[in-house]
């Protein structure tokens, strides 16, 4: 089973990045604080509350979001559609012209989304569909958004993008927690970083540190012995 | 505004809807086109219970049948047995296909795919077993004898016009709910779950509560469906809810249309319609009706109703340029 012995926190107000390589946990592990694998030992606590045996839609409550890996946009339905379900624990409360206001906002963030508002979420591009995924579950008001894998099978310039998004919706105090295989990236604008393997945090630090670190460096950042020792010369 | 115009569109096609209803059933003189156009009108209502759990949830049942039976045997046990009112035994009827859901919809809704096309069959045929062998309540084999006409006050619906505009009525009201449903956040997340329940539980849908909610409000407008076809014949027998009258169910949603209120009442009327039209065929009869639906399936494989939409947005784009 995936996951072991993990470790970590992240601060109001940060972007901390998770790194590590296919089948390090990193999934399982976001799957596990948002209620979507109910089976797990040990404790997660989210501002002082136990989210132990929360279901999904009380974690939605408690303000945490999660953009799901691979999208997972809803295919036929359309694009204004998605983002209102993203809003759906807010209907539910009946706070109608505040999940419109909502809607305003997110359609100003990604104006693409508007343009392809009536359009099914199955016929966008991959970068829109990540937008759209993105903007779905900011729907809900989350004091923390959970990203898993968000730059996967995208163009750099459109992960360039996204990530930059994902600045300004910290600099507007959402917590994010960023899980991602793409560690140049997702170090160049976290402020705190774990390295994952295999179930367990090898390395952490601030992401300035991990960028510099040879270690890191070594295993993600994608350059090989000959370029590291040419390096440290 | 998008989400206006799309009011209004609806709005337009149920005012459209009524005048059809209303016209054809003052104007038919016919008795045997109003009896079929109320078979119609049932069979709608049975496709559009199966519509909202297949076509907007995705939750198939090769079951239903079972709740048109709990409703039709309903109303004929409370009426003849226990010499209820009808309209008493109405509300009586579709609240045990409703409990009925619902204790069965806990265990077998947490199944998908093809374990829950087997979980409902096997309930399916449990409830059909239960009429026929259970002789002594149902009548057993031979049927049920003797079921009531309706009246309210000094309306009397044992004429064909009356139950006519009785069953499309409550086709039409029923419609207007599920559309309602439909276009609520309560249709979106339905929608969401046929794409994929996880990603819809990750926004915060509490997927199998609402699942065991859909479920049971199609038993219940089944149940409906089976207390107006059990006081039009008067008779009912168990082979009406068996296996087959299931399939046939699955059938009018897939032909028709799935995820598509108007794509259950082309559904019902083709599949109601068919046999009448194919008599001429004589023993040749069952194939091609076969054929006919082979052919829809394959030239319009999203059913009648995206279809023929389809069809008619394409001549529209070529006549304009």
């Amino acid at each position: 089973m995936a996951v072991k012995g993990v470790s970590l926190s992240v601060k109001q107000g940060q972007i901390i990045t998770l790194i590590g390589a296919n089948g390090s946990g990193k999934s399982t592990l976001l799957e596990s604080v948002c209620g979507l694998l109910p089976d797990w030992k040990g404790e997660i606590t989210f501002q002082g509350t136990p989210l132990k045996g929360l279901d999904p839609p009380a974690v939605v409550r408690q303000g945490i979001s999660l953009v799901p890996e691979g999208r997972l946009v809803f295919a036929p339905i359309s694009v204004l559609d998605n983002l209102k379900l993203g809003a759906y624990t807010m209907y539910r409360k009946r706070r109608h012209a505040e999940v419109s206001q909502t809607l305003e906002k997110i359609l100003d963030l990604f104006p693409i989304l508007r343009q392809r508002a009536k359009q099914p979420a199955g016929t966008l591009s991959g970068g829109e569909q990540q937008m759209l995924a993105i903007g779905r579950a900011l729907m809900s008001h989350p004091k923390l958004l959970l990203l898993d894998e968000p730059s996967m099978g995208l163009a750099p310039l459109i992960v360039e993008k996204i990530f930059h998004t994902l600045e300004m919706l910290r600099n507007d105090g959402i917590t994010i927690l960023l899980v991602e295989q793409n560690a140049q990236a997702a170090l160049q604008i976290a402020d705190f970083g774990y390295v994952f393997e295999t179930g367990n945090v090898v390395l952490q630090g601030p992401a300035t540190e991990l960028l510099a670190d040879q270690e890191v460096k070594r295993a993600y950042l994608g350059k090989d012995y000959g370029e590291f020792y040419d390096d440290n010369r | 505004m998008i989400i206006n115009s799309q009011n209004t569109r609806n709005r337009i096609a149920y005012a459209v809807f009524l005048l059809v209803i209303v016209v054809s059933g003052y104007f038919l003189e016919n008795l045997y086109y109003l009896q079929l156009l109320t078979f119609i009108g049932i069979n709608t209502l049975l496709a559009l219970a199966l519509n909202m759990l297949m076509g907007y949830a995705g939750q198939i049942s090769l079951g239903h049948a079972a709740f048109y039976g709990i409703g039709a045997y309903g109303t004929a046990i409370l009426t003849v047995h226990c010499h209820f009112s009808p309209w008493l035994a109405l509300p009586a009827a579709i609240a045990v296909a409703m409990a009925v859901a619902y204790i069965v919809g806990i265990p077998t809704l947490k199944l998908s795919g093809y374990y829950l096309g087997m979980g409902t069959l096997g309930f399916g045929m449990i409830i059909h077993i239960l009429f026929r062998e259970w002789s002594s309540i149902t009548g057993g084999a031979s049927g049920f004898i003797g079921i009531p006409p309706l009246e309210l006050g000094p309306v009397s619906f044992a004429s064909g016009r009356n139950y006519f505009f009785l069953v499309w009525g409550c086709v039409l009201i029923s419609f207007i709910a599920c559309q309602r449903i439909i276009d609520s956040r309560i249709g979106r997340a339905l929608r969401a779950i046929h794409d994929g329940e996880n990603a819809a539980a990750a926004v915060g849908v509490n997927t199998r509560a609402l699942k065991l909610q859909v479920f049971v409000l199609s038993a219940a407008i089944s149940a409906l469906a089976g207390f107006l076809y059990a006081h039009l014949v008067f008779f009912i027998s168990p082979g009406t809810f068996s296996f087959i009258a299931s399939i046939r169910m699955v059938t009018m949603v897939v032909i028709g249309g799935m995820a598509s209120v108007w794509g259950a009442l082309l559904g019902a009327s083709l599949l109601t319609l068919l046999p009448e039209w194919l008599h001429a065929f004589s023993e040749f009869e069952m194939v091609v009706y076969g054929l006919i639906l082979m052919l829809v399936m394959i030239f319009l494989p999203r059913g009648l109703f995206r279809g023929l939409l389809d069809i008619y947005e394409r001549t529209l784009k070529k006549n304009t340029h």
